[in-house]
């Protein structure tokens, strides 16, 4: 199962512990994780369900590309990694 | 009178109380969000119940609530915009597709004394919403929305256009005016129904001659209106100052630079609760300075409606002082007596007696962006 790991900067504001979810793709992976966990969402998606502008997603080491519809493919054992951009805060 | 002011800053929300004795009691009593942008607050006097806006650079922006007075917060709901139809094709200010997302939270009001729990917010890039549950939710203001004109709105200061004053008419609920930069001022009779743009008489030394006196692209920086009088409200416009005495139906220009002097120029303004033509002011030198003349910090206030206006000095800061004060960060208290300003640079001052004297709080503090009393009765 792919496994979701989020920014340590993130926690001040909302626990998110690293989780385990199913999913095949981004939006998935994130709909997984943010179905136990409502708050976080609005913190990492804007109301449109994309990417905010300032926070990046990483599959395998790899900066997504879609953040808008968040199609990007994510393998069965991937690591998913949503970290701040250094531009912004 | 009240004892108790709530300070939005750059690094966070400050309270500071007047406890002490002596010359100056006022002083920092309480902290929160420590390091965290505070962008608006406001203390809603009808439940008690203390409002933070915050923007966190990269997860958005966010809303609080405390019920005991800030030491405790709760997190509430933010205005969401409406997903963008495909076939619009309004662009911003640089020709870029405008975004239909929440840029950032600009104003924060309660409604009125019959009306327990709305709330109003006003945003950039231009979207009202409106709270019927302290903030759990929010609903967008469709119609002035999607109202044509809007789209005619422009960045100010700001790349985009945004709300920034949000006036409740205490006689009728449903009468509400909002100023917006650039838009000038909106007005609805009906509770947000219906809106109209009143800004005739305000005038733009910033655009072409044709354009100078359309209401709509006015950049009004700050509207308040007179607690006892509503139907006068002062607005501290881009290059000027303007009242109007019969509820936004005509603006009159009250900017006597004679007595103004140095500059109209500035963001602030606070009006008189029970004296309609006493209204104060910060002025700063005009748009591509943004200092306080000469580096003095000085305060203007005028006492017959924009006829005359004194230049307030005494106890701020007379050479080299560079503070800004942003268009909510100077406020009046419910008795018309106690008036407190903050600063770009981190100060803060009070003053007891309307304005002939004033005390320092700080000088010390981060940014400020907002400054409001904390009624007696909240």
């Amino acid at each position: 199962m792919p496994r979701v790991v989020f920014t340590d900067n993130l926690q001040r504001h909302v626990a998110c512990p690293p989780c385990e979810v199913t999913g095949g793709t981004v939006r998935e992976v994130l709909q997984a994780a943010f179905a136990a966990n409502g708050r976080a969402r609005g913190y990492v998606l804007d109301e449109h369900g994309a990417v905010r502008k300032h926070m990046l997603v990483f599959v395998n080491g790899e900066m997504i590309r879609d953040r808008e519809k968040l199609s990007d493919p994510v393998p069965a054992e991937a690591e998913v990694y949503v970290m701040q951009a250094l531009s912004g805060g | 009178m009240s004892n108790r002011i709530v300070v939005a800053t750059r690094k966070g929300l400050f309270t500071i109380e007047r406890s002490g004795r002596g010359r100056n009691p006022w002083s920092i009593a309480r902290t929160a969000f420590l390091a965290e942008h505070v962008i608006m607050t406001l203390p809603d006097s009808r439940d008690g119940s203390l409002y933070a806006a915050l923007h966190l650079g990269h997860f958005g922006a966010k809303i609080r609530r405390s019920s005991d007075g800030g030491e405790t917060w709760q997190e509430l709901g933010v205005p969401a915009y409406p997903e963008k139809p495909a076939d619009d094709d309004q662009k911003d200010t640089w020709g870029k597709p405008l975004e239909w997302k929440l840029d950032r939270i600009w104003s924060l009001e309660a409604g009125g004394l019959n009306e327990p729990g709305l709330l109003w917010c006003g945003t950039l890039p231009g979207g009202l919403f409106r709270s019927t549950d302290h903030g759990a939710t929010w609903q967008m203001v469709e119609p002035l929305w999607f109202n044509p004109k809007r789209k005619e709105w422009f960045g100010g200061g700001a790349d985009l256009p945004g709300i920034h004053s949000i006036c409740v008419d205490p006689r009728d609920s449903r009468h509400v005016s909002i100023g917006v930069s650039c838009g000038g001022v909106w007005v609805t009779a009906d509770g947000g129904a219906t809106w109209d743009c009143r800004a005739r008489g305000i005038w733009a030394a910033y655009m072409p001659p044709e354009q100078k006196d359309n209401p709509n692209v006015q950049d009004v920086h700050r509207v308040v209106q007179c607690a006892s009088d509503p139907d006068c409200l002062w607005a501290q416009h881009h290059n000027g100052i303007f009242r109007t005495t019969d509820g936004c139906a005509s603006w009159q220009d009250v900017s006597n630079l004679t007595s103004l002097s140095p500059t109209s120029f500035g963001f602030a303004v606070a009006v008189h609760p029970r004296e309609p033509a006493t209204a104060w002011f910060v002025p700063g030198v005009k748009d591509e300075h943004r200092l306080p003349a000469d580096g003095k910090v000085v305060v203007a206030r005028t006492r017959d409606g924009g006829r005359n206006y004194e230049i307030l000095r005494n106890g701020l800061p007379q050479e080299h002082a560079y503070d800004l004060t942003y268009r909510h960060g100077l406020d009046v208290d419910e008795s018309g007596d106690r008036l407190a300003f903050g600063t770009t640079t981190g100060s803060l001052w009070v003053t007891e007696d309307q304005g002939d004297s004033w005390l320092n709080v700080s000088e010390h503090l981060p940014p400020i962006y907002c400054v409001r009393f904390v009624s007696a009765a909240g």
